[in-house]
Order: C-alpha cells, then structure tokens, then sequence
C-alpha cells in the first residue's frame, strides 16, 4: 500500500475540521490541507438555530478552533477556497485558487438549504450570516411564518415564541417530523407547540408566497390566507455535490458511500454531502446531523492513519424545543413507537421495536440518567443481533 | 492528560457521558461534570472522543 503524505480536505465545518484533527490524533504526520468556501474558520451549525437566536451567541461563540490551534496541529487551512472538479484517476482536485494533489481525498462539502420553489427569495437558514440575520429579523417581527414541518420548523418556532413573536409552521405535510424518527412524534410535538402558542397550518398546499418589505402573505389553494412580517423556509437541504459532476462518483441523494466512508479509491466522504452503506439495514443513508457527522470522521481518520475499521454507527439526534430536550438514538424508520416506563416527571420515554429487539429510543425532557439506561436496550438488542448473525 | 469543560458554554446534549462515562457525567439539568479531569492512558482515546463529539466544544483535552 502506498504510504499516505497529503490528505486534502474539501470543506471546513465540522465534519472536515474533525477529520483533520482526527488524523492527528491517530498520529498522522503527512501534510492535511482544509479548504474552506466559507470565510470564516471552521464553526458548528447546532448552535445557529439555537444559542445563536435566542442566547444571542457571537460568531465566535459558534467557532471551533482558532487559526492558531489550527496551526500548531499542522493543519493548513485555507478558507473561501472552493472545489471545483474532482480528478480520481489522477488524484487531483480543481479549486478556486489551483490545483492540488492527493494521496487521500476527504469530501466535506455539506449541504445547503433548500429553497422554496414558490419563491426562492424566502429566507433559509444555513451559515452563520443567515442566522444573525434571522435573529436580528426575529426581534424586530411580531408574527413569523415558517414554512417547514422538520427539526428545523420547530426549533425555529420555538426561538420566534422565545423572542416574543407570535408564530406558525406551514407545511404541505399532514404531520411535523423530527429528523429519522420521522412522523412518529408527530402528535407529542404538535401538543408541545400549541402548549407554547404556536400556530399550526399543516397539510395545505401554497399557491404564492409574496414577500413584502413591512408584511408578507402566503397564500394557499385551501384556505385564508396567512400575514406575516417575517417567512423564513426550513424545508430541507440538498447535498453540495455539483462540483463532482464528471467526476463517476455515484450521487443520487448525497455521495455513495461504503460503511467505512470510501466513494471510490482514496476518496471518503463525511458529513452531510455522504451516504454511507448501513451494514444495520441495509440501505444507505444521509444522515444529516453533527454527531454523525463527527463520528463518520472518527472512522475515516482511523481508515486513512491507521488502516483501521471502525464499528458501525447508530445515529443519534437531538434537539430543544420550547425548553423540552428531545434526544433520539437508534433506528427508526417511520415505525410506531411503543411507551416505555419512566421516572422522570413528564418526561416521555419511547421505543421503537421490532419483535423483543429494541431499534431505537427517544428521551422526551428524560433525565439524562434515564436516557443512558434506555440507550443500553438499544446496544443490548444490537450486541444480540450481532451474536445471532 | 488534562481536561478542561467550559459549563457555560455546555448545552447538556450529553455525549460525552455517553463515550466516556468514567470521564463525565452530568447533573440534574444536564451539564457537563468531570469525574476524573486526569484520565490514564487507557482513557485518553475516549477523552479526546468526547471532546470531539461536543456539540459546543465545552470541552478540551491537554496532552501533557
């Protein structure tokens, strides 16, 4: 096998910047190079639809290592630089400021939000900028309409209700979703968001949405419609991948990836742009949050340093909303969740289960003693599933 | 080895009780306590991880 010297890195959030440090921490002593597009040093997104809103977190609140931590690790990182092509073959990458060469090829690239077809003006949150931007629009809104029935929707209603803003989520879907539970939590979080005031027009279809400098209206084919001051669009995101257009990379929903993160030879993806081979399920799956994220980069680190297999992932989400910390680890997949008993006081505790085995558990507002001893029935029922194969 | 958390900046997401559950654990509301800020060698993988896994970065890890 042909010795790693250079790493490169293309994106600087937290997946590629946890790759970087990872190789070092596995004893890595080749060139790493971090390419950025974004102008600022590597920061984490949680915290954008959270402590940013409504703790009024600076931007250096959010950011995760300093130039000089970055410089002292041997990490050469370069920001507002952007991927171009990709070259396998030849092991090249095309940026924005020339071409670099690769022994290994780390792809970080993310995702963007999507925007709303019916008008790609409506605001989205993704980057730091759309964030402070969105905080300073909430403080200055006294109704905001968020479009999106996701994660997102609901901490983004939670954070308008927190400001003082009246709020409504709007969504072509019957149902609020959180993440990879999918809809099972549906009824748990539509009672949690009218307990809080929000406002809830689920199942319609927009027919316009007209942006207007002091009130904006949404209007549906079914139904009033809606005024507010402020829209904000939280309907997903879509893999950055149109650089590796040419590229025979696979990419149908995020780049194809094995279970140990390899695209193709000497190409790894992680993070939000990936879709790693589940060896639990079967399928792949773009699992978009932080943890995922950071551990994917773990194992890559360990791949390419150390030639090392790591074992496979159990996702892990979490979220607050309204104040209740919703935590989710295991597999879901749309399935029905069974009632768990629990000490905490109004705390919830659910499983998904298929037979005796126990796939996944959510904490709703669960001590975090109690979520660590749920999370057990999930890693015993993986330990037999492992033995049974 | 020396680790370092920043309880304010700790959102009690609680990874790294999860990853290092000899290392951390958490209080009522769930912020970070440290059990052990001087973990042996045999802990230091798991210390780091969890550094990693932080959410808000509340904690940091110091080679010697």
């Amino acid at each position: 096998m042909n010795k790693t010297h250079r790493v490169v890195i293309v994106g600087a959030s937290v997946a590629g910047l946890s790759v970087a440090e990872n190789l070092r921490a596995e004893g890595f002593d080749g060139e790493i190079l971090l390419l950025g597009n974004e102008p600022h040093l590597p920061y984490a997104r949680p915290p954008l639809s959270k402590q940013v809103l409504l703790d009024n977190w600076e931007p250096s609140q959010v950011s995760v290592k300093t130039g000089q931590e970055l410089e002292s690790l041997g990490i050469e990182f370069r920001p507002s630089t952007s991927a171009v092509s990709l070259d396998v073959k030849n092991k090249q990458v095309v940026t924005s400021s020339g071409i670099e060469v690769f022994d290994q090829l780390v792809i970080a690239t993310g995702a963007r939000a999507r925007k709303l077809e019916a008008n790609p003006k409506i605001k989205t949150l993704r980057t730091i900028e759309d964030a402070l931007e969105i905080r300073a629009d909430l403080l200055a809104s006294k109704k905001v309409a968020i479009i999106g029935t996701g994660v997102l929707g609901s901490e983004l209603a939670s954070a308008a209700r927190s400001l003082g803003s009246e709020a409504t989520i709007v969504g072509r879907s019957k149902q609020l979703s959180f993440g990879s539970i999918g809809s099972a939590l549906s009824s748990q979080l539509e009672d949690l968001h009218k307990q809080n005031g929000v406002q809830l027009r689920l199942g319609v279809k927009i027919r316009e949405v007209s942006l207007g400098s002091d009130i904006s209206r949404i209007s549906f084919l079914d139904g009033p419609d809606l005024e507010a001051d402020l829209v904000i669009a939280a309907i997903g995101s879509e893999p950055s991948t149109e650089w590796l257009a040419g590229s025979g990379l696979e990419i149908p929903n995020g780049i194809v990836c094995d279970k140990n993160g390899l695209a193709a030879p000497s190409v790894f993806a992680v993070g939000d742009v990936a879709a790693w081979f589940d060896p639990y399920t079967g399928s792949l799956s773009r699992t978009e949050n932080q943890t995922s994220a950071i551990e994917q980069a773990i194992s890559v680190a360990a791949a390419i340093a150390n030639h090392r297999e790591s074992e496979p992932l159990v996702p892990f989400l979490w979220s607050e909303i309204h104040g209740v910390r919703i935590k989710a680890y295991g597999w879901f997949d749309n399935q029905p969740l069974t009632q768990l008993e629990c000490e905490t006081q109004n705390g919830l505790l659910l499983a998904s289960k298929q037979s005796s085995i126990t796939r996944g558990v959510i904490a709703w507002d669960l001590s975090p003693k109690e979520f660590r001893q749920a999370r057990d029935l999930v890693s015993q029922s993986l330990l037999k599933l492992q033995t049974a194969n | 080895m020396k680790i370092i958390v920043n309880t304010g900046a700790c959102v009690g997401a609680g990874q790294c009780a999860l990853v290092a559950g000899s290392l951390f654990d958490q209080d009522d509301s769930g912020i970070v306590v440290v059990l052990n800020d001087a973990p042996d060698a045999s802990e230091e993988a798991a210390a780091r991880k969890a550094a990693s896994l932080c959410p808000s970065r509340a904690i940091s890890v110091q080679d010697d």
